[in-house]
């Protein structure tokens, strides 16, 4: 290991850390409590697609569809137990069971992906785009792009409840990435996936179940990006058809920002939480600058590029 | 007079591996000479030092008696030499036409490709070779036959003589391989040259005038092949101990079977039965395209069978597909190519020393990071594994060292049966030793060992020699045999 060979264990901390200190030199609105817990529970819905997402790539794979089933699993969750009136299907079901079924969509969406990408071994990135495409336009189909408002409590609580002065879903995302960070340095299906990434032929001469591992990523990210739906409803009190609609474009630009490698087998739970963070953080003080809209998506883009190449000069040879 | 080609004291070394020694090799022009050695004798280092791919430590290289090119100058070795290889140059997606004159269109006005011109020329070059191939197919459709003639017609568009054949028959069925040789000898007689690489050494007979043999990376013979005997050939590619023997019987008694295969058929092998016992190592030697590994990868469950049966220890082995089933069921697998099958670089040597055992380290599939290093080091100490430390990637271990963490993982299972592909393959002799050493110990501990090689080496550890041709058992050499009758039965050659 070189001389600064623990920049790498810090990943984009420091650049965290230096845009954070800028921040709140540039605004004094930005490091009040109010701003802080606003920036986390923003990053909390992004935090749980990028999670979801570095365990595909991790394996080597990709899923681009995650942003639509933001959108379609909380829409379809709702329109199960809403009536008519409300635009709902008027069937009338359960509030649990509508929660159920969304979650359900989600393992479901992912299932399928893996089982089309690793069984029929087509193109991950082709199969993907393809399921957001038709998974975007089935939501229009069913809502007539028109916005879900009538929104059962059960279905606010992730989004809008707080405990101990954050919302629910900054618990529940910390907890989803100690959980994981556990799992893939513990657990023997963790690993798998680096060795699948690493190396699938030799995974699989290892005894390693290759196909299934894969696919059981792909079901965890789907079931991640439908809670991650179910966030944003909670946290917008609606759902919208465009909900997630050009969010993969950040779950990608956080996971490779983070560290994650999209040619499989290496990047961290931390890495990829930092790079979500940071994304929300640039997002946070370029509106509190109150940067004119329409110029946003271009500096925000050029600050994507900005920390892509400080991670490949601070990792060096050991990026994508 | 000048030869095609005149190499004289051409010397290679990789490392500490002397690949070629001192190599005088003298083709005549228009003959047609046989370049013949075991696997390892230098034979593929040889051929990238004549078609210009490495340049050798020392030695001289003249073609029609004009010295060699500068390395860099590719154009003008591409004018001088060609090489076939067995694995095609040919880029499948483009047309054969295209694949002619690949990067050296013939251009029209304005520097725009003249496809008329291409397929033109295209189909007078094969005409001129009397081959029917339309020049319009996608290459990837040709017959290997096809893309062999392909490649040649290529070589001699760019004005090439002399041609080297690396193996050129081993995809061919007979009919191919007559007019492939017929081709060859109209071709002869214009004027090419050619040096065939061969492991048929029938073959050689057939089509070769001259043949010289490799051992060792040193030239140990050459002259016409009508003056030297088969027995003579096969013993100077394994030296003069070929008629010892190699292997004596163990003395240690009956032991029941363990392993019983009975009719397998897969993909490159037919009908192969044969029984392992416990505590004995059996060997499966073959050449490249024998089905010698097809066959190991079944039973370690990498591949499915088509037809037959497995059984262990008496019990019937469910098909393949699945490597995990079969360690569970007391299976150990050494993967052929330990880049491509067998480690995962960038993961650490405790992470590839126990991959097969993940699900034993802890409950519920957690893997105790304490039981992990541990049961790393116990390997570490007993392979004499040398890296920085359990938590160094395996990347970062030499061949050897990377080769004993695959071993160890796989005897980490305790398995019944070890199936082991090359187990020592490129490793340092030091390496060879403890892996060989080890895998006598698990022998003497009652395990079957079924053992995939042609090295030398590893198939004197074995108690018997099953030799595959064209995926057929055609040789089962009893304890005692001797090195040359498994020289000849896996060249296919009947010994009289």
């Amino acid at each position: 290991m070189t001389r600064f060979g623990f920049i790498r264990e810090l990943g984009l901390l420091p650049a965290l850390v230096v845009i954070v200190l800028a921040g709140a030199l540039i605004n004094n609105k930005f490091l009040t409590p109010i701003n802080v817990v606003n920036v986390l529970a923003n990053t909390s819905a992004l935090a749980l697609l990028v999670l979801g997402e570095t365990l595909v790539l991790i394996a080597g794979k990709f899923d681009l569809s995650l942003e639509s089933i933001v959108g379609l699993a909380p829409a379809m969750g709702l329109m199960l137990v809403l009536p008519v009136a409300a635009r709902g299907w008027g069937i009338d079901l359960p509030v649990a069971v509508g929660l159920v079924a969304m979650l359900a969509l989600g393992a479901l969406v992912g299932a399928f992906n893996g089982a089309l990408v690793v069984r029929l071994r087509l193109n991950a990135f082709i199969v993907t785009l393809a399921m957001l495409i038709i998974l975007r336009g089935l939501l229009l189909g069913m809502t007539h792009g028109e916005t879900l408002f009538e929104v059962p409590d059960a279905y606010l609580f992730l989004g809008a409840a707080t405990v101990a002065g954050l919302p629910v879903s900054v618990w529940l995302t910390a907890l989803c990435y100690v959980a994981a960070a556990l799992f893939l340095r513990y657990h023997r299906f963790g690993r798998a996936l680096y060795a699948i990434g690493g190396n699938a032929q030799a995974a699989r001469a290892a005894g390693i179940r290759v196909g299934r591992v894969t696919i059981g990523a792909y079901v965890v990210a789907g079931l991640l990006a439908a809670v991650a739906g179910l966030i944003m409803c909670g946290r917008v009190g609606a759902v919208a058809a465009n909900q997630g609609n050009g969010w993969i474009f950040n779950v990608f630009a956080a996971a490779v920002i983070g560290g994650v490698s999209l040619d499989g087998g290496k990047g961290t739970m931390f890495g990829a939480l930092t790079g979500a963070l940071l994304l929300n953080v640039v997002d946070n003080l370029l509106t509190l600058a109150q940067v004119e809209t329409f110029w946003i998506q271009a500096i925000y883009g050029g600050i994507i590029l900005l920390a892509l190449m400080f991670s490949r000069l601070t990792n060096r040879a050991e990026q994508v | 007079m000048n030869g095609a080609v005149d190499a004289s004291g051409i010397t290679k070394r990789f490392g500490q591996t002397l690949a070629l020694d001192a190599v005088d090799l003298r083709v005549e022009p228009h003959a047609s000479h046989a370049l013949v050695g075991r696997n390892g004798a230098g034979k593929s280092t040889l051929v990238a030092v004549l078609t210009g791919l490495l340049r050798p430590d020392a030695g001289r290289i003249a073609f029609d008696g004009v010295p060699a090119p500068p390395r860099d100058d590719r154009a003008a070795w591409q004018r001088l030499v060609a090489c076939v290889y067995q694995r095609s140059t040919i880029i499948g997606a483009l047309s054969v036409a295209e694949n002619l004159f690949l990067n050296r269109y013939p251009t029209g006005r304005g520097g725009a490709i003249d496809w008329r011109a291409v397929r033109r020329g295209a189909r007078e070059l094969l005409d001129g070779l009397e081959v029917g191939i339309d020049v319009d197919r996608a290459a990837a459709d040709l017959s290997v036959e096809e893309r062999q003639l392909v490649e040649i017609a290529r070589a001699l568009s760019f004005g090439a003589r002399f041609i080297i054949l690396d193996e050129p028959t081993a995809q061919l069925n007979k009919a191919a391989i007559d007019r492939l040789f017929a081709h060859v000898r109209a071709l002869q007689a214009a004027g090419v040259t050619f040096l065939f690489i061969s492991h048929h050494l029938e073959e050689i007979y057939e089509i070769a005038r001259t043949v010289t043999v490799l051992r060792d990376g040193r030239c140990v013979r050459t002259g016409p092949v009508d003056a030297i005997t088969k027995a003579d050939l096969i013993a100077a590619m394994t030296g003069e101990d070929a008629h010892a023997v190699v292997a004596m019987p163990r003395d240690e008694g009956p032991r029941e079977p363990l392993v019983e295969v009975r009719a397998l058929c897969g993909n490159g092998f037919e009908d192969i039965s044969l029984t392992v016992r416990a505590g004995e190592v059996v060997g499966i030697a073959g050449i490249g395209g024998s089905g010698k590994t097809a066959l190991a990868e079944t039973l370690a469950g990498l591949r499915r069978a088509r037809a037959g049966s497995i059984t262990l220890a008496g019990d019937a082995l469910p098909n393949g597909g699945d490597v995990r089933a079969r360690i569970d069921a007391g299976i150990g697998f050494v993967p052929r190519d330990r880049q491509v099958q067998g480690v995962v670089p960038a993961l650490s040597v405790a992470d590839n020393a126990t991959m097969t055992i993940w699900n034993r380290l802890g409950r519920f599939g957690v893997i105790p990071p304490g039981a992990r290093e541990r049961s790393a080091r116990r390997m570490m100490d007993a392979f004499g594994i040398i890296a920085s430390g359990p938590q160094a990637p395996v990347e970062s271990l030499s061949g050897g060292n990377q080769q004993k963490v695959l071993l160890a993982r796989a005897l980490a299972s305790d398995p019944r049966l070890l199936v082991l592909i090359d187990p020592t393959a490129g490793v340092d002799v030091k390496s060879k030793e403890v892996l060989l050493d080890a895998v006598d110990a698990a022998r003497r501990n009652g395990t079957g060992v079924l053992l995939v090689s042609d090295d030398p080496d590893d198939l004197r550890t074995c108690d018997r020699v099953i030799v595959l041709f064209e995926g057929r058992v055609t040789a089962e050499l009893a304890a005692g045999w001797r090195e040359h009758d498994v020289i000849a039965a896996t060249e296919g050659m009947a010994l009289a």
